[in-house]
């Protein structure tokens, strides 16, 4: 033995011929998730023109227009101004209330995670705000602020900001002390210590506030779009486009903006994940 | 056989690398007292310990598990302060972490998001006393020296455990510590590559001797390491016993099966497994149901 360097082999080191191995995998997924899209279009397809089939309507299912119909009347709404105007009064109010709540939610989380006095104080209030639900304050949301658009990109904030708090908080405290005290040793003052080993130690739980509260936006924003924005104000959302499709009764329609949003919700969660990979490369190393 | 090519191979030399001559620098702790706990319900965990680390010496501290090692390593790196008494390092007393105490952590304390290079360089770049290429000539001699230097640019959790814990070694020394503090520095690796790390940190050990601090509650390695090996008793700790260990050096593992390091093993078995007994007196005389 020539030295203890030769005797631990690293974990990398058959990475080449691995990655060529997963990204083959990585095609294979692909296939399995596009054939079990067709596969549910297909099942869809057949369940909703059950009675034109069989005679007999499924429950549920029979009452749903056929994927088919979807598709036609999500080509005549492409074409459509009014339908790419939704996608844009959503994704900006989600947006709006998204970095609201993350310029908001991260400073907030990191104070009541620092200072025990900012805790005492703002914590307890905290807690009994949280568990309310955003749309709960709809109402007070549309007395309090002068425009229908404020009031949604409020209660949009509100969706992720209690999301993001409580995740920064718990990312700073499970920090863990040895980082501390070793940088310490070193000679980091608390400047150091805090941009060097507080803010990239929370920053895994800062994405995964991000995703799950990029998804109550959305959840958030299209209810309060289809309770508050009824018409009068121009472009409505997403939400409203549904809402609007179901008093036109055009239940194809209502299908095309529930899709539309899923896909918005995907990409806007893909976003974050690509971001967060950008942004934390020792969390994707294997 | 292995032995042999240790001998035949000896670890490069580089004068100067990490300290250079035998440092002089010694800690004494005086009638440390340290608590923890709510008034109502303390627990003494040191109790009045008074202790010398003598200047260029590896002096180990045994000590059944719990009984206050670990505390020892905070107070002496500055990480706590002692309830009473104090600690001195070189005549000056102790106030807080710096660089002259370095520790290397149980299991590892490496940075995660910093690359092993990043972690290297993380003290020296943070104080800026030193810079550039000489910084950059400074981490690759040391990463070398420990072997990691096709690895620099990978992240800590990339690393084996061995690697990791040689990767601390070299983040350490870079910031020319004057006592180096080790914590159970090898705990958490297999059998092989711990055995092999003992005999990589006494080489390094011998070619400056660097006071140093080494905590471990396994007896065989605390024998094979130590210059002094320090017994504490049980909790709350105190000095139990300090041997002086006389194995020769430059030591190889073969040492470990001498008489010499049969007898010291012996002796300060049969003080720990005191220590260890004593743990559980109150146990069987409070506790113990249906005693005769």
């Amino acid at each position: 033995m020539a030295s203890v360097g030769e005797i631990s082999r690293p974990i990398g080191v058959a990475r080449a011929r691995r990655r060529l191995l997963l990204r083959a995998v990585g095609r294979q997924e692909l296939w399995r998730g596009l054939i079990a899209i067709v596969v549910f279009l297909i099942l869809w397809e057949i369940g909703a023109r059950s009675k034109e089939w069989s005679g007999y309507t499924l429950p549920y299912i029979g009452l749903l227009p056929p994927p088919s119909e979807v598709a036609v009347a999500w080509s005549k709404v492409l074409v459509k101004e009014g339908y790419w105007e939704s996608w844009y009064q959503s994704f900006k109010r989600v947006l709006t209330g998204f970095l609201a709540a993350q310029l908001i939610g991260i400073p907030f989380g990191l104070m009541l995670a620092v200072n025990k006095y900012f805790r005492d104080i703002f914590f307890p209030p905290f807690e009994v705000l949280r568990p309310i639900p955003p749309l709960a304050w709809v109402p007070a949301s549309l007395i309090f602020w002068p425009t229908n658009e404020m009031s949604i990109a409020f209660v949009t904030f509100l969706g992720a900001f209690f999301t993001i708090v409580i995740n920064v908080l718990g990312g700073a405290r499970t920090i863990d002390v040895r980082y501390l005290r070793a940088a310490q040793s070193m000679g980091a003052n608390n400047w150091h210590l805090f941009w060097r080993i507080i803010l990239p130690g929370i920053l895994p739980s800062i994405f995964t506030g991000a995703a799950v509260g990029m998804g109550i936006t959305w959840e958030v924003v299209v209810a309060a779009e289809m309770i508050s924005s009824g018409g009068t104000q121009g472009g409505g959302g997403l939400g409203f486009f549904i809402w609007n499709s179901y008093m036109g009764g055009s239940m194809a329609q209502i299908v095309v903006g529930m899709i539309s949003i899923g896909i918005a919700g995907y990409l806007s969660s893909t976003i974050i994940r690509m971001i967060g990979n950008r942004a934390m490369p020792w969390r994707n190393l294997f | 056989m292995q032995a042999q090519a240790n001998r035949a191979d000896p670890p490069v030399p580089a004068p100067g690398l990490a300290g250079g001559t035998a440092s002089q620098a010694s800690v004494e702790i005086r009638g440390v007292c340290k608590s923890y706990g709510e008034e109502w319900e303390r627990q003494d965990v040191l109790k009045d310990l008074t202790l010398d680390i003598l200047p260029g010496k590896l002096t180990v501290v045994v000590g059944p598990s719990g009984c206050g090692k670990s505390t020892l390593v905070n107070l002496i790196a500055g990480f706590e302060r002692p309830d009473r008494g104090e600690i001195l390092l070189n005549g000056r007393r102790v106030t807080g972490p710096s660089r002259d105490r370095m520790v290397v952590f149980q299991e590892t304390a490496l940075i995660p998001w910093q690359t092993t290079y990043q972690n290297v360089v993380f003290g020296p770049k943070l104080r800026g006393d030193l810079k550039g290429q000489a910084l950059r000539q400074r981490a690759h001699e040391l990463l070398t020296k420990v072997g990691l230097q096709d690895f620099i640019h990978k992240y800590p959790l990339q690393l084996s455990g061995g690697m990791q814990r040689r990767a601390e070694l070299a983040r350490a020394l870079i910031n020319q510590p004057q006592v180096m503090i080790m914590d159970e520095p090898f705990r958490g690796l297999d059998a092989m590559s711990r055995g092999l790390m003992q005999e990589f940190f006494l080489r390094l050990f011998e070619e400056n001797r660097r006071t140093n601090l080494y905590v471990t509650s396994e007896i065989d390695e605390a024998i094979f390491l130590a210059d002094r090996l320090v017994v504490l008793s049980n909790r709350p700790a105190q000095l139990r016993a300090v041997i002086d260990i006389g194995l020769p050096r430059p030591r190889h593992y073969q040492v470990m099966s001498s008489p010499e390091a049969f007898e010291y093993k012996r002796e300060a078995m049969e003080l720990l497994h005191d220590e260890a007994m004593r743990s559980f007196r109150p146990f069987q005389a409070g506790r113990s149901p249906g005693g005769p």
